[in-house]
């Protein structure tokens, strides 16, 4: 279970996070809307423990990442959890098999041959099989996604955090993301946390939606709960009005 | 009208406040890669990786400038001690003049404008490109793993490229002095034997690891910390080789005043 509690987080003047608590049971996935510049990515660094809050703690099962001091001890927590970045964040320098393959070198704890083993697994099941020798600069951004998936994944996350996973892709490519993050979550399943701004596309992968407006969460609830949600705030966001309470910024 | 007058004051502190606090945290991030260095998991493939790019890459170029400087200083030293019928003299000023001053000078401003230019715009694309967050959500000390190489490498090439230099350059005002303008080859040589002592060979060695320091650290911590977008990226590579070249320039004053003064 993913655990926010009563989180706080300022830029200087300007609070971002005034106060949230979200609770994401095991095997569930929350989706996390919201306008832009409300703290949904400032959110999500949290959780990774790549920021510290103001205020708050946030436990990744019964670790409590906030209160981890050293390094060493967020990586501890951070090993159970795998992110998606928004523009998959591959290392520019590695193939695609080097990239998917990083986190297990790097923790140094697999032998080559499991390694190589869990690696062309990962590649097969997403369909990379044949770009393993590729590097970023030569495939598509959605194969960059699906090579991103791959290296969140490698590790058998308890957690995968999804950030803003349908940028700058064409709706086509957008539906494939989300049909891997179903199939991935049926077969490896984790407990996921989406950002996204498409709606309702997103909702075909989110069981709860969190929306967060002006530093506090507004809405939570199922996605058929938001969708006949009376607040007025949520309808704007939800349909794209211009008026209404949601200042465009 | 209070107002009027206490916003510049404001302003003036804040400047202040930021470059203080920017400073602070130019210190921290050196004791950290200071500190990574002697902790484990030991990457030198990356360390070899980097030597490659920093030193391998960059022997060409030193070596044409090393030419061209050796050259010019045998043209302008034999010009000047012909003055006083010193000629012989030429290649004493050529040896000394690259070994104690411009080998380890020259040789770090240009590795800062090739190399170190190269690192803060890498690493600053890594960090917009959110690359420097994977590494930390994978539990990979960004530190460790991006800056500790780096740092390294340019401690260990930039005395090796500075030798390079100053053999280069000896080579060079050799030609131009023996070969061009008629000096005498053993005079040449053998008044390069004569002049140049240990201190100055260890004055430019300590010099050049000095530089290579500054090179490291302003050229890793600049992309570290670079600004949003292509904007960042773009004025913190300019910054890293604008701080680094001033920094190398500042320092050898005062390590040529103290080296001169406490151990020749």
């Amino acid at each position: 279970m993913i655990s926010v509690q009563n989180i706080h987080k300022s830029f200087g003047t300007q609070v971002v996070l005034n106060g949230i608590s979200l609770e994401i049971e095991d095997g569930k996935t929350s989706t996390i809307v919201g306008p832009s510049g409300v703290g949904k990515s400032v959110l999500l660094k949290l959780i990774m423990g790549i920021m510290q809050p103001d205020k708050g703690e946030i436990y990744i099962g019964e670790d409590n990442i906030t209160k981890a001091v050293s390094e060493y001890e967020k990586n501890q927590i951070r090993n159970q959890i795998g992110v998606l970045f928004q523009s998959a964040a591959l290392f520019d320098s590695l193939t695609v098999y080097e990239n998917v393959a990083f986190p297990l070198v790097e923790r140094g704890k697999h032998s080559r041959d499991e390694i190589h083993a869990r690696v062309e697994e990962t590649l097969t099941s997403l369909s990379l099989s044949k770009h393993s020798l590729h590097y970023p600069e030569e495939i598509s951004i959605g194969m960059r996604k699906r090579v991103g998936l791959a290296r969140a994944l490698i590790t058998k996350p308890r957690v995968l955090l999804f950030d803003e996973p349908n940028t700058g892709l064409d709706p086509l490519v957008g539906q494939e993301v989300y049909d891997l993050i179903k199939e991935s979550k049926s077969r490896w399943g984790f407990t996921g946390v989406v950002i996204s701004h498409e709606l309702p596309e997103v909702f075909q992968v989110s069981d709860t939606v969190v929306m967060l407006l002006g530093g506090k969460v507004v809405f939570e609830g199922s996605p058929a709960e938001l969708e006949s949600s009376d607040n007025q705030a949520v309808q704007q966001f939800l349909h794209g009005r211009i008026d209404g309470p949601i200042r465009i910024q | 009208m209070v107002a009027q007058v206490i916003a510049p004051v404001e302003r003036f502190g804040t400047v202040i406040l930021d470059r203080v606090e920017g400073w602070g945290r130019s210190w921290i991030f050196i004791f950290r890669t200071i500190i990574s260095i002697f902790t484990p998991p030991y990457r030198l493939q990356l360390v070899v990786q980097q030597l490659y790019q920093i030193g391998v890459l960059s022997t060409l170029v030193i070596a044409l400038i090393a030419i061209f400087t050796g050259a010019v200083l045998a043209v302008q030293g034999e010009y000047t001690l012909s003055k006083f019928g010193a000629t012989a003299f030429t290649g004493s000023a050529v040896a000394l003049s690259l070994i104690r001053e411009l080998g380890p000078v020259l040789t770090a401003l240009m590795i800062i404008g090739r190399a170190g230019s190269a690192i803060t715009a890498e690493i600053g694309i890594m960090r917009i490109t959110e690359q420097i967050d994977a590494l930390r959500s994978m539990a990979v000390d960004p530190i460790k793993y991006l800056m500790v190489p780096r740092f390294l490498a340019g401690l260990i090439a930039m005395p090796l490229l500075t030798a390079m230099f100053i053999v280069i350059g000896i080579a060079g005002g050799y030609v131009v002095g023996v070969g061009l303008l008629g000096l005498s080859a053993g005079t040449f040589m053998s008044q390069i034997i004569a002049s140049v002592a240990m201190t100055d060979i260890w004055s430019g060695i300590v010099k050049s690891i000095v530089f290579g320091f500054i090179f490291g650290w302003v050229s890793c911590y600049k992309g570290y910390n670079c600004g949003f977008g292509a904007v960042g990226v773009n004025r913190a590579t300019t910054q890293s080789v604008v701080t680094a070249s001033v920094a190398v320039l500042v320092t050898d004053y005062f390590l040529t005043s103290i080296l001169t003064r406490f151990f020749m």
